[in-house]
């Protein structure tokens, strides 16, 4: 590409009535809702990815399991179990939600061919025929998933048709409304191939890009930082545009520290939960057993029943072993599978290792290659496990996230739960699913379809009783391709000020931006080295590094295409990291012990914070504030 | 590196309108080198950014010269391991090498019925407006059953 049209992009203009943005497991239920609500009404949709629908999102890889299909149970126990794993603080109403329509979605994948395990006797019976699948939990069932994301999106794109979706263009900009501040009708972004920038104009959005990945660092030194728990493309961007769009976020200071195989991050549920496998400590100790007194200090077992308790909680037994130089834990696959053998005959054990592989090549193909590398078969040797770096996720076992509107029709929501359109957020014309959507986590992929399909219907009677809204953008055009585009401009400014371009007073780099926001967040903020502690006066040091940090994102630099992505994608997570910050500085007490402690305040304090804590940051003061926000149990609790 | 490209495999994906590795890779990391001046191979595709590859072998699989393959991690892992898949249009297939040479093959089904024959909305019924603005259901019509004296305020 020339220097002359690389510092000069395009501007691409369209306007549209709904516009998609993200192309993952939300985004498809939207599309395949949307379409259907729309036969006769003729409303222009869009869908914008940044990359290829095909492949992206969080499933990308493919899964070896949907974590969240109701079949025999209640919505009613899908919330109560939501809520014990989230310590408690959740949005019922939309986890019901989620939960009476997750198994539609089920159904629909089964139908456009994804293999769903069966039981014996009951091969070949789809779900809804009544095939009983195979669960390795109550919420749980396996599947052969390694084209999960393309079979999804293959639906996705044949409803809305490939003509209406954008791939290769990074949106990365929402933009209000000129005449109503509290309304966004506008999104810019840019091609990831060509030198253009998009523009959309439109009444409402769907913003599901996803979770935010890599702004911690992670444990791994080289290459190995590619291998993040959760997809390493999930940049937060969800969260910081809506941010800056005005919208309330919600429990930004809950985070997921999965306990996963070590360095690969191979999954642990089927081998936990279908294969039976223990854990220990270096002296082969159930630690586990061994420190469940631990649960009668702080309060931590206060939403403890039995063996069920909250994930991070099962992390909190494992650090202390860790911290205590007890470490490493080990799975124990060598038992496990012993045990499974015993009883079977050779065709059987054949059967079983293919299945316990097959967890791992579905969905986490690099644990296979650490296994290979290491000469690890998981019948012959164990295998450790370790707590990952943190991640921020609304989707999966976690609930940081956007505030939502939810459903009005179930019994005994408060006023504050609700105001007109399920999924919308703070901000008139945006909402969002999946890992958008805040306080609701356990939606995993399935549910997070289902989510984007309960969006659509909303956005559609919005755009119905908004027709006559003419969208007018509060920026001009020729601001947003200056603001755009700077790290180009100035990385062609300073790029001949020195030899080597990529030291130079004049910019900073997208990999050393990240770096600095990586270091800074895991010394300060609760990372893997503090063992994930921090207190008032590290969060003070982080907020000043953090603010600096900021300030310099106006000199990052693009050198390509590609550098442009990974600049606005680090943008976007710097303020991820920020409303994480500011949450957990706000909430004087430790909610998720396991996943981060306050030492100053190291209690679960419910009298004073069973609340959510809700956010808005203003982008023209650079200013965040926090506030609590009242909880409602709206499901009995059962004895 | 992670995933990386075998020079006299690759053909930049010649005849058709894009490389197929660059089209799919979900971080953007593949590139095509059209002069030879980043790596010295000419239209040959490379990965850019090894240290951010997540190992999901979307390149690898769509590969339509196999002309792609990954090598584990370098800071993490041993040499000499490989994990390589052949994916077909209704089953993949798995060769596992070990580092001690041990071997292992797995097969596995990726889908039911051909992926061109997906219909999204056979057998589905219409929407119905009146029921635009009900929660209760989708226009599927399959919400499952509810059993609201759970609620408290029931």
């Amino acid at each position: 590409m020339s220097e002359t049209s690389f510092g000069k992009p395009e501007v691409i203009e369209e306007e549209v009535d709904i516009l998609i943005i993200g192309g993952g497991m939300a985004a498809c239920g939207a599309a395949f809702e949307l379409q259907r609500w729309n036969a006769d009404k003729n409303l222009k949709i869009k869908m914008v990815d940044k990359a290829a629908v095909d492949r992206s999102g969080a499933v990308a890889q493919g899964l070896s399991a949907i974590n969240t299909y109701l079949g025999e149970n209640d919505p009613a126990d899908y919330v109560r179990y939501v809520r014990r794993d989230l310590m408690g603080i959740t949005r019922e109403d939309l986890i019901y939600d989620t939960g009476r329509h997750v198994d539609d979605s089920v159904h629909q994948f089964e139908k456009w061919g994804l293999p769903i395990w069966k039981q014996e006797g009951d091969e070949g019976k789809s779900l809804t025929e009544g095939g009983k699948p195979v669960r390795t939990g109550r919420w749980q069932i396996m599947i052969n998933g390694e084209s999960y994301k393309p079979i999804v999106a293959a639906a996705a794109t044949k409803a809305i048709g490939m003509d209406n979706i954008q791939e290769h263009v990074f949106i990365v900009r929402l933009i209000n409304d000129k005449n109503d501040a509290g309304r966004v009708v506008g999104a810019a972004g840019f091609s990831v191939r060509e030198n253009k920038i998009y523009i959309y104009k439109f009444k409402a959005c769907l913003l599901v890009c996803g979770g935010a990945v890599n702004i911690f660092r992670p444990r791994s030194v080289g290459e190995g930082t590619g291998r993040a728990w959760y997809p390493v493309w999930n940049a937060g961007s969800t969260y910081a545009m809506a941010a800056e769009a005005g919208a309330e976020l919600t429990l930004m200071e809950n985070r997921f520290v999965p306990a996963r195989f070590k360095d690969g991050y191979g999954p642990v549920g089927a081998w936990f939960l279908l294969f039976k496998a223990t854990s220990m400590n270096a002296q082969g100790e159930d630690y586990q057993a061994k420190n469940a007194h631990m649960l009668q200090e702080h309060g931590y077992g206060t939403y403890v029943k039995g063996h069920a308790m909250g994930t991070c909680l099962r992390n909190h037994l494992m650090i202390h072993e860790l911290k205590n130089g007890r470490g490493p834990i080990f799975i124990d696959t060598v038992t496990a599978l012993a045990n499974m053998a015993e009883k079977m005959t050779a065709e059987e054990i054949e059967h079983l290792e293919a299945e316990a592989w097959e967890d791992f090549l579905d969905m986490t193909i690099a644990q296979c290659g650490i296994w290979a590398g290491e000469n690890i078969e998981p019948d012959k040797q164990m295998s450790e496990l370790m707590p990952t770096e943190p991640y921020l996720l609304g989707s999966h076992a976690g609930c940081a996230g956007i505030w939502c509107s939810g459903p009005e029709d179930l019994p005994g929501t408060p006023d504050h739960y609700h105001w007109g359109y399920n999924r919308m957020t703070t901000v008139r014309g945006l909402f969002t699913e999946g890992d958008g959507c805040g306080a609701s986590g356990h939606k995993f992929s399935s549910g997070s379809h289902a989510g984007g399909r309960i969006a659509a219907k909303a956005m559609i009677k919005y755009v119905q009783d908004n027709r006559d809204m003419v969208p007018v953008l509060d920026r001009s055009v020729d601001e947003l391709k200056e603001e755009l585009y700077r790290p180009v401009a100035t990385f062609l400014e300073y790029k001949d000020y020195t030899t080597a371009i990529d030291v130079n007073p004049h910019y900073i780099t997208p990999k050393m931006l990240q770096f600095r926001l990586q270091k800074i967040m895991d010394e300060y903020v609760a990372g893997v080295s503090t063992l994930y502690q921090t207190n008032a006066t590290m969060l003070g040091i982080a907020e000043r590094k953090l603010g600096m940090l900021k300030e310099d994102s106006l000199k990052l630099r693009a050198k390509d295409l590609h550098e442009l992505l990974r600049a606005w994608e680090n943008y976007h997570r710097i303020l991820v990291a920020e409303a994480h910050m500011k949450h957990i500085q706000f909430r004087e007490e430790t909610r998720y012990p396991g996943y981060y402690y306050r030492t100053d305040f190291l209690d679960l304090d419910d009298e004073n914070w069973k609340c959510f804590v809700n956010s808005t940051y203003d982008r023209k003061t650079d200013e965040w504030s926090c506030k609590k926000v009242p909880w409602v149990e709206l499901i009995k609790e059962v004895d | 590196m992670p995933t990386y490209v075998r020079t006299e495999k690759c053909d930049a994906c010649e005849g058709q309108d894009k490389p197929a590795c660059m089209h799919i890779c979900p971080h953007d990391l593949m590139r095509l080198d059209i002069d030879g001046s980043e790596t010295g191979h000419a239209m040959k595709s490379y990965n850019q950014e090894p240290e951010q590859c997540w190992e999901c072998y979307a390149c690898v699989k769509a590969c339509p010269e196999d002309a792609i393959e990954n090598r584990s991690y370098a800071d993490v892992t041993p040499l000499g391991g490989m994990v390589q898949p052949v994916r077909g249009s209704d089953a993949i297939v798995w060769n596992i090498k070990f580092r001690n040479g041990n071997r292992k093959r797995f097969e596995f089904p990726i889908r039911t019925i051909a992926e061109d024959s997906i219909d999204p909305y056979a057998g589905t019924p219409e929407a119905v407006e009146a029921e635009l603005g009900d929660h209760s259901t989708l226009f599927t019509k399959g919400t499952h059953s509810c059993d609201f004296s759970q609620f408290k305020a029931s």
